[in-house]
């Protein structure tokens, strides 16, 4: 999309709500990134002891009763206090809009897992006994669970539902509010993705297995994308959702506008379970950029998916040098490196720690990045210090996921 | 367990499953619905919450019996009269 389309169909970003391991709002977020502020620290969890993961410290009681925490899901928390700081920052009354418009879509990498772990760690202390199983399970485990805790905590009576799409969730979940949108089914967005996950032993345990948790004595080194001593992910917890709205409405509204989404893609690799495949995510790529009506040397900056698995950065690195090799002025981060993989929150909790670079120029860096892996090798990594670009136009942001789901989202910088 | 143990149980369940509500002014003989904010999926609390602290079953018939705390009182205490509240 650009600027000659018509302005109903282009589609900005007014608010951001977020919580991740190193800030509960872009404020603090931002300052971590550019202070080099890992989030990431040891955590116990059931049945493995102690961990290394990414913990948020949000204060959920700021928009939930106490009953509504202790009926509800830890990654139903983490979206209604993210909507809620979306919407704050988007300086949207509730009171004063129609709430049957708008549309709260959610990105997850998986739902239910950490809900049905809890009960039946429960009923294991009643000998298995299945009566003493929870009634509230099946509203828990609900794949729509988040975004539907966070209609009935906003009353908001538009359409609600979550998008699976394992790691790319995050960016699936705006892509749905920006289609939602310019098809005029809602007038206003709560897009972007959520995660819980590090509150089931699970997905450590499974990630340990596939050779793919990452372990070092010092936390704050253990996530390291592109790194010669990576050895796997660090699992996180985090929340970043997004007021998304019409650019005429939020011109009319005078609103702050972070950015104009100008291009995304989502395709698949039809490759493998776990396996990525570097041809479809450069495919990917390319897509959003036609869409965008872009070249690829006019990113200024390409927030690399980089979950530092040891294939993981390679294949993708193979498919940034397909898209941007020889392009000097694409400079390239990550943020896993800071806080972990959120899951689904990823890809819009990344793009989000990117945008604050359209007023200050900067390019945060990646963290812990001592030695380049050569398979890995790409031109422009921004590592150790932010860079100063001075003007920022275009930021890309890529997420993958398992089954083959990749996802592109570009921004553009907003002028009047 | 007396009858004022048995309240005292019964509270002790409605502070946890009603955590922003104060227990300590519930009227005997309204209905707890008149006085908390409580639904359907509470009272299912209230019953499991019997199950696991008392092994007492209420059958769905005897639902009812749970909708004030003088209700419950007099509809338990029967069922604990064998039991001693934790301490």
């Amino acid at each position: 999309m650009n600027n000659k389309v018509n302005p109903e169909q282009r589609i900005v970003i007014t608010g951001i709500g977020l919580t991740s391991p190193n800030g509960n709002n872009l404020k603090e977020f931002r300052e971590s990134l550019l202070t080099g502020k890992s989030g990431v620290q040891k955590f116990e969890t059931r049945f493995m002891g102690e961990v290394l993961a990414g913990v948020c410290d949000f204060d959920a009681l700021k928009y939930q009763k106490k009953k509504e925490l202790r009926r509800g899901t830890r990654a139903g928390s983490v979206a209604i206090y993210c909507c809620h700081e979306a919407f704050g920052d988007a300086e949207i009354d509730l009171e004063a809009i129609d709430r049957s418009r708008v549309g709260v879509y959610l990105g997850v990498t998986e739902h239910g897992n950490v809900e049905t772990e809890n009960e039946v760690h429960n009923i294991s202390k009643y000998d298995y006994d299945t009566k003493y199983w929870s009634h509230h399970h099946n509203p828990r485990t609900v794949a729509n669970n988040p975004a539907g805790e966070v209609t009935l905590n906003m009353k908001i009576t538009g359409p609600h539902y979550t998008i699976g799409a394992a790691c790319a969730a995050g960016n699936m979940g705006v892509i749905q509010g920006v289609q939602m949108l310019r098809l005029g089914e809602v007038d206003l967005a709560l897009a972007g993705g959520v995660s819980e996950s590090i509150r089931t032993f699970g997905i450590f345990a499974s990630f340990k297995s596939e050779g793919a948790l990452a372990e070092h004595e010092d936390p704050t080194k253990a996530s390291r994308p592109f790194d010669k001593q990576r050895n796997g992910i660090v699992c996180s917890e985090g929340g970043c959702v997004y007021t998304l709205e019409r650019l005429t409405d939020a011109e009319k509204r005078g609103a702050k506008i972070y950015g104009e989404i100008v291009g995304y893609a989502a395709n698949s690799d039809a490759f493998d379970f776990i396996l990525p495949e570097p041809g479809r995510q450069a495919e990917c790529m390319r897509l959003a950029l036609n869409q965008a009506g872009l070249k690829a040397g006019d990113i200024n900056i390409l927030n690399a998916h980089a979950t530092a698995t040891q294939l993981g950065d390679i294949q993708e690195c193979k498919a940034l040098r397909d898209v941007f090799g020889g392009e000097k002025s694409v400079w390239i981060n990550n943020t896993k490196s800071f806080i972990g993989h959120t899951m689904g929150a990823a890809g819009t909790l990344e793009l989000s720690g990117n945008l604050p670079a359209f007023e200050d120029g900067l390019v945060h860096p990646t963290l812990n990045l001592d030695e380049l892996d050569p398979e890995c090798h790409l031109d422009n990594i921004v590592s150790g210090a932010p860079k100063q670009l001075g003007r920022v136009d275009y930021i890309m942001n890529n997420s993958f996921g398992m089954f083959g789901i990749n996802s592109v989202i570009i921004v553009k910088r907003y002028e009047k | 367990m007396t009858r004022d143990e048995v309240r005292q149980a019964v509270v002790s369940i409605l502070a946890d499953i009603a955590p922003d509500e104060d227990v300590s002014s519930i009227k005997d003989d309204v209905t707890l619905r008149e006085q908390m904010d409580l639904d359907s999926m509470d009272f299912l609390d209230i019953v499991m919450e019997l199950r696991k602290r008392f092994n007492v079953e209420v059958p769905e018939s005897d639902y009812q019996q749970l909708v004030s705390m003088a209700s419950c009182v007099q509809y338990l205490q029967p069922l604990l009269k064998d039991r001693q509240l934790a301490s």
